[in-house]
């Protein structure tokens, strides 16, 4: 991640950010909710990068726990930050739509309890390098990986088990004019996360190096 | 440069198996066949999911930022302690 | 493999010598999850009868409050008498006494809830043994995916700051499949016309999570306990 690229993709990330609202805004609406709707164009975009976080911390943490690589376990601690981050992101604009479209805030929808599940998951991994102690990096690597391996069981068992209470309301296949504006806030919700990791990794580089330095001081 | 790759591949393929995820509707009832005294108004939840997305961005940004000044202060006070 | 097994089966051995001659954990255990039942029968019991499916949720919950704290007792003994790092230090594949631990734990929970089903059963009505071997199933693969992810935890936690509240935390929301795992089975089992098809659909899941988690729990207990 060098600086050089930095600032041209921190400049599209906020052009692309400026720009959006304005092809939400042009957007068709949906015809059964109306404005609100428009909260998907952001709300899915958000639960993608989190998405995408949660693979990252979990890959790197392996790495990091099998072959010891420092450096991985830096992504890491980015990726799990960044991945509660956006996991709120989603969970907050949920239940804000949901008030509209289903009546009440929340609803156990199985989407939104995975996501709920997945951030207390990162959650508990940012907890456990902040008070673990000593060693505590191994120990958050081995709840990034489990967290990662879960992803799957806890699609299939929320979505089984929400099959059994009446089901929720949600966009279909998207109508046209839809696909434009919502790939391109997914877009700049991933060069936003390609960004924010950047610094954040950065600021687990700077540590590093600041570890180092008082290790060397000390001999 | 590899990590950047890496991101890039981790990002379409967690876009991709997000977007899979998705499934259609088992039906909703919609918002014209519910009495007027049920509607909510659109428009307050809308500004305000987008304001909080931006608030929790701009916050998370500072506070990334404000970490990095705090450990960087550190780390050119130490450089310049041992060059003395 | 025979050395592995042979390991195993000796730290499986030695916390059940320990446990049958003292009986503290299992004791405790057992008692703290009918109190469990109990605070749940008061909160959930509505004229003599308990919210719907109620009951199969109470019993999986017994068990799950009740295994953190028996797994909290088996390493902080472990760690008050220093044992565990005898034990890494022994010549024996690391694996193996993962292996040990865990067979103790599930052990453990198996006498727990021979106790507890017929107890819950009782208290609230609950028709579990209408499909005995489905249920048995059940417990089985669930409190094996359930012990899997809490040992390698506890083992991972024992030396670590706060390590009593950290468990719950790191093992609550990954072990919500084997809960919703158990209790909807348990509900098909237990429910007026019993649907053993679903029942045996929630078992693959378990056996499946089983699967998937032994198998990382064995793979990352070596780096997790080396310094």
């Amino acid at each position: 991640m060098t600086k050089r690229y930095f600032v041209p993709l921190l400049v599209v990330t906020a052009a692309m950010f400026a720009y959006a609202p304005i092809l939400i805004a042009n957007a068709p609406y949906e015809s059964t909710m109306g404005l609100v709707q428009k909260i998907f164009y952001f709300h899915v975009p958000s639960w993608f990068a989190m998405f995408t976080a949660v693979f990252i911390c979990g890959i790197q943490s392996a790495i990091y726990l099998f072959r010891g690589r420092a450096a991985s376990d830096r992504v890491a601690a980015a990726a799990g930050e960044l991945a509660v981050v956006f996991g709120l992101l989603g969970l907050v604009t949920g239940p804000l739509w949901g008030r509209k479209s289903w009546g009440v805030w929340w609803q156990w929808d199985a989407r939104l309890t995975i996501a709920l599940l997945l951030e207390l998951t990162f959650i508990a991994y940012l907890l456990v390098r902040k008070y673990g102690g000593p060693g505590s990096e191994k120990l958050a690597a081995a709840v990034g990986i489990f967290g990662m391996a879960n992803v799957p069981f806890l699609y299939m068992s929320v979505n089984i088990w929400r099959t059994i209470h009446p089901p929720t309301s949600v966009v279909p296949t998207l109508p046209a004019g839809m696909p434009g504006p919502f790939w391109f806030s997914v877009a700049a919700f991933m060069l936003l996360l390609t960004i924010l990791m950047t610094l954040r990794v950065r600021l687990e580089q700077q540590r590093a190096a600041l570890d180092e330095l008082y290790l060397a001081l000390e001999e | 440069m590899l990590r950047r790759a890496c991101l890039v591949v981790f990002s379409v393929v967690g876009s991709i198996a997000a977007l899979a995820a998705q499934q259609p509707p088992g039906g909703f009832v919609p918002i014209e066949q519910l009495p007027p005294s049920e509607q909510l108004p659109s428009a307050p939840l809308l500004v305000a999911a987008y304001v909080f997305v931006w608030l929790a961005l701009m916050v998370y940004v500072w506070s990334v930022w404000r970490r990095l000044g705090r450990v960087e202060a550190e780390l050119r006070a130490l450089e310049q302690k041992t060059r003395k | 493999m025979g050395q592995f097994l042979n390991v195993a089966l000796l730290v499986l051995r030695k916390d059940v010598a320990i446990e049958v001659k003292s009986r503290e954990i299992l004791y405790t255990t057992l008692f703290f999850a009918v109190s469990c039942v109990l605070v749940f029968a008061f909160a959930l019991v509505k004229e003599g009868r308990v919210v719907e499916d109620a009951s199969a949720g109470i019993l999986w919950i017994a068990v799950a409050f009740a295994g953190t704290l028996a797994l909290g007792r088996t390493f902080e003994r472990e760690r008050y008498g220093e044992t565990l790092r005898a034990l890494l230090l022994a010549p024996a594949p690391r694996a193996a006494i993962y292996v040990g631990k865990l067979l103790g734990i599930v052990l453990l929970l198996a006498v727990a809830e021979v106790a507890l089903v017929p107890l819950v059963a009782l208290l609230f009505g609950a028709a579990f043994f209408a499909r005995p071997l489905l249920l048995a199933g059940l417990l089985a693969s669930g409190t094996i995916g359930f012990a899997a992810v809490g040992t390698l935890f506890a083992a991972m936690l024992v030396r670590s700051r706060s390590r009593d509240v950290m468990l719950p935390i790191l093992l609550y929301p990954i072990t919500v499949p084997v809960i919703i795992a158990g209790v909807r089975g348990t509900v098909a089992i237990a429910q007026a016309a019993p649907d053993e098809a679903v029942a045996a659909m929630w078992i693959g899941l378990l056996a499946a999570f089983d699967v998937v988690f032994v198998t990382l729990a064995l793979w990352t207990f070596e780096p997790l306990m080396t310094e």
